[in-house]
């Protein structure tokens, strides 16, 4: 091993410690809790590093709202509470979920009247097929 | 006639719909979040005192009838000393402005205020991002309005400039 890399060693091994208990960065106990915790994670966006969610940035405020999220879901929480507490603070945006609503009722329409309009125009082909 | 234009109407919607794609591509996505607290009483937060002889700050201190400033920042921040002339210029003029440091230390917090100057009447550490998270602040510095009743009437999001001062101390209500 190069003196470099152990140097490195045991800087991890020093500084591991230091985080082992820190929400932000460790596993719930309860398994449950911790999938519930990291779905939850997944779909909440990074305030910071925009288009990453807090899941996989390196913001220390990602990583605050990791923490929050952990503490709330092993404290009893639901996560649809954690998620409704930080769209109070930031807004929709920061959820990756679309809320149902009536500014964001044409996410939810223009699929469905996509849809109809393709099954109309099909049903209109195989008819002039036919005949 | 007719059955041209519906020809002719996917191609038109998916050259639309690219252009659509280009120009949002030229255009980074690169907002800024403001907090939904604006309007809202003050979250419950608490910051513990960090500064010998200046005590922290918490949600229980804004209901005296006294507007205040709470400003968010850090000693780590680049632009907080670059807004540093304008608070100590608010302080001047009367404001009351206090501070919360977020992942911050004692340490670098006293050289940051030693070296850029103390405007604050209280300042508050946030270790752990609590308090900015409870003001939906997405960033430092950050600089929110507290009415006398303790409620959020303004965000400042980025440096204080200049030109800002005269429209802080009006909401403030002090006149310049």
């Amino acid at each position: 091993m190069k003196p470099s890399a152990l140097l490195a060693a045991v800087a991890l091994a020093l500084a591991a410690p230091a985080f082992a208990q820190d929400l932000a960065e460790i596993s719930l106990a309860d398994p449950r809790q911790e999938a519930q915790a990291v779905a939850l994670m997944d779909s909440i966006r990074c305030v910071v590093c925009q288009g990453q969610p807090v899941s996989g940035s390196n913001a220390s405020l990602a990583g605050d709202m990791r923490r929050l999220i952990r503490e709330r879901i092993a404290a009893g929480d639901k996560p649809e509470d954690v998620r409704a507490m930080l769209v109070s603070k930031y807004g929709d945006w920061v959820s990756f979920k679309p809320v149902v609503k009536p500014a964001t009722l044409p996410l939810w329409i223009v699929p469905l009247l996509a849809l109809l309009g393709g099954v109309w125009l099909v049903s209109r082909r195989v008819r002039l097929g036919r005949g | 006639m007719n059955r041209k234009v519906l020809l002719w109407a996917p191609f038109v919607l998916v050259v639309a719909l690219f252009g659509a794609f280009f120009v949002g591509l030229r255009n980074p996505d690169d907002r800024v979040i403001a907090s939904q607290m604006v309007g809202k009483p003050l979250p419950e937060f608490s910051a513990a005192a960090v500064m010998p002889g200046q005590p922290g700050t918490a949600s229980s201190d804004y209901r005296d009838g006294k507007p205040r400033m709470i400003n968010i920042f850090a000693s780590w921040c680049v632009p907080c000393a670059a807004e540093a002339p304008m608070l100590a210029q608010l302080k001047a003029a009367g404001a009351q402005i206090d501070g919360i440091a977020v992942h911050d230390a004692p340490e670098p917090l006293a050289k940051f205020l030693a070296q850029n100057g103390n405007p604050f009447s209280r300042i508050g550490l946030d270790p752990e991002g609590r308090a900015q998270i409870a003001f939906g602040s997405a960033g430092v510095p950050e600089t929110f309005v507290v009415d006398g009743q303790g409620k959020i009437i303004y965000q400042h999001i980025g440096i204080v400039e200049p030109k800002d001062v005269p429209m802080l101390l009006n909401l403030l209500g002090i006149k310049p």
